[in-house]
């Protein structure tokens, strides 16, 4: 064997090899083709979403709220779902935002090993709670006893929200280095002071980035909204004690309907939630961007 | 042989202050140290330390990798709480006051004992706002702006830095980052400095205006410092410490100190073998 491998050269293409890199280039092309599948499949959505949607959007479209009539809708706008899904999801992050980013401060923290792991546990399981039960707790928490409203929306939610700014916050805290810790601990400033005047200011642009990413995700669900914040007037209402209209439910109701001019308004209403989602994706990415460059130097 | 004196094992002695560990007498002791010993859960770290620290003057501590410099210079300002498993016996007196004692706050120690770290880590901050941030959790706001210039001035910085303090101090120089965090540890006015390795990792430029630094800051301040690099002790120090390593018979390794005097006999007339095998560089 060893003479043959001499006689052929060590390095030439024989059977085996051939077949090796036949397997190889096969491999690489199947890995090649899926990403190429993952980016075509955004690009798909996000193009049929624009076409579709095309024709109903116009700065009415923004600016007013629904008109029916009972020969389907032709004019009116989803002023009445913007504000409200602003609303919504603006509450839901004050509610979520200093919960999470404190919970992340205790866990990684101040917390000990076993306790820290348990509550990281209980944010993941949080994390994966189907988005419907989170709707039906808050429905038979807040909704049978006071009605439907933006806060009872916002809470279901702000409890969506809650584990996805908890963790990546706990993720950016990690990163911050030890020995900033040490600094302001040599210095005799009290833990606190050292956690909110060093570490939190350091690590201020990945716990925006996680925000950024929860509130995304937040502004598309529609499920905890179905049951807590669905049975809106078609006006713009501010008050966050009445119930809101919200862009994901009005996409539901209007694609529901039989009638086309519905559907085209599902399509641009589509369109409007997913730049406000593209929107906050570039700009979680940004504040990421920045974070790196404060860490780094 | 140099190797094989470090690993006999020596009998534990009573912590008392002999000649070895007593300060030159005419000297007033900042820290008094007896029978110190720190382990980290079951591994020990340092065992049975006695020594005195002299006051406004440079004490070196060197000794090879692993010999516990470091466990021993972040046991004086309780720095080690903040490892979990470290356990602290023994006496540090600091002026006469136990540290170590129930109901001592650590935050107040670290304030009266100061320290600068192995790598420069200034805060993600500006300039002027590094040296600040602990004089403002501090109280110490009044004529912020005077404190700040002259902690950078003592720091022998304020030259390089007075027209950028608005800057970033990530844009400093590893050296001029190292020297921003002493002024951030003088600005708040500290008794103590005690310093782990401040110079290796810089450049040796960079080094002799450290050294420099510590030579003008004995005037006011107690130095305790951290080395791995003999010559800098030599030429800094007045009084050093060399731990060793002690190997017990069941292969655990801990730091114990073996000499402890004037720095200019350490390096000259070793009264222990293992610290002329030490210093002349026959191992370590």
């Amino acid at each position: 064997m060893a003479a043959d491998d001499e006689a052929q050269g060590l390095f030439v293409v024989d059977g085996r090899l051939r077949r090796r890199r036949i397997v190889n280039r096969v491999m690489e092309a199947l890995a090649t083709l899926a990403a190429l599948v993952a980016v075509a499949l955004l690009v798909i959505v996000v193009v049929s979403v624009v076409k579709n949607g095309w024709d109903a959007l116009s700065v009415s479209f923004f600016t007013e709220t629904p008109t029916f009539s009972a020969l389907g809708e032709s004019g009116g706008g989803i002023a009445n779902s913007i504000v409200g899904s602003l609303i919504l999801v603006t509450l839901a992050t004050l509610f979520a935002l200093p919960v999470g980013v404190l919970t992340a401060i205790y866990v990684s923290e101040l917390a000990p090993r076993s306790v820290a792991n348990v509550i990281r546990l209980a944010l993941d399981v949080t994390n994966g709670l189907p988005t419907i039960v989170v709707g039906i707790f808050v429905f038979s928490a807040i909704v049978i006893s006071r009605g439907q409203s933006a806060l009872a929306g916002s809470f279901a939610l702000a409890i969506i929200a809650l584990p996805l700014i908890a963790r990546s916050t706990q993720e950016v805290l990690r990163l911050v280095p030890p020995s900033l810790r040490e600094a302001g601990l040599a210095l005799g400033a009290p833990r606190w002071r050292t956690i909110l005047g060093v570490v939190l200011p350091t690590s201020m642009g990945g716990i925006l980035t996680g925000t950024t990413l929860a509130i995304a995700r937040i502004a598309g669900e529609t499920a905890p909204l179905l049951f807590t914040t669905s049975l809106a007037a078609m006006t713009v209402m501010w008050d966050p004690r009445d119930p809101v209209q919200s862009m994901p439910l009005t996409i539901f109701q209007y694609i529901e309907q039989p009638d086309p001019s519905y559907h085209a308004k599902a399509w641009a209403t589509g369109a409007v939630l997913l730049a406000f989602v593209l929107v906050l994706s570039l700009c979680s990415k940004f504040f990421l961007a920045r974070s790196r460059r404060r860490l780094s130097g | 042989m140099p190797t094989d004196t470090m690993t006999t094992v020596m009998p534990i002695e009573i912590a008392q202050r002999s000649e070895r560990t007593r300060l030159p007498t005419k000297l007033e002791p900042v820290f008094e140290i007896s029978a110190l010993s720190v382990s980290y859960g079951s591994t020990p770290a340092i065992r049975e330390v006695t020594f005195d620290i002299g006051r406004n003057m440079v004490t070196a501590i060197i000794g090879p990798s692993g010999c516990g410099k470091s466990t021993f210079i972040r046991v004086l300002n309780r720095m080690n709480d903040l490892v979990p498993s470290a356990r602290v016996s023994g006496k540090v007196l600091y002026h006469g006051e136990d540290l170590y004692r129930p109901r001592v706050d650590p935050v107040q120690v670290r304030r009266r004992i100061g320290m600068v770290f192995q790598k420069p880590n200034p805060f993600p901050k500006s300039i002027f706002d590094n040296v600040a941030w602990g004089l403002r959790v501090l109280g110490m706001k009044d004529d912020l702006k005077g404190r700040v210039e002259r902690a950078l001035e003592q720091a022998a910085l304020w030259d390089d830095v007075k027209d950028r303090l608005k800057k970033s101090a990530l844009g400093l120089s590893g050296g001029q980052q190292q020297r921003l965090c002493i002024a951030r540890a003088l600005a708040v006015e500290p008794d103590v400095l005690l310093m782990d390795e401040p110079a290796s990792a810089l450049d040796p430029i960079a080094t002799s205006r450290i050294e420099d630094l510590m030579h003008e800051l004995k005037q006011n301040y107690t130095i305790v410092v951290v080395t791995h690099n003999m010559q800098q002790a030599a030429r800094v120090a007045d009084m050093t410490a060399f731990f060793g390593i002690e190997v017990l018979p069941d292969k655990s390794r801990t730091g114990v100190l073996v000499e402890y005097d004037e720095t200019q006999k350490i390096f000259t007339q070793p009264s222990d073998e293992r610290t002329e095998g030490y210093v002349t560089g026959r191992f370590g």
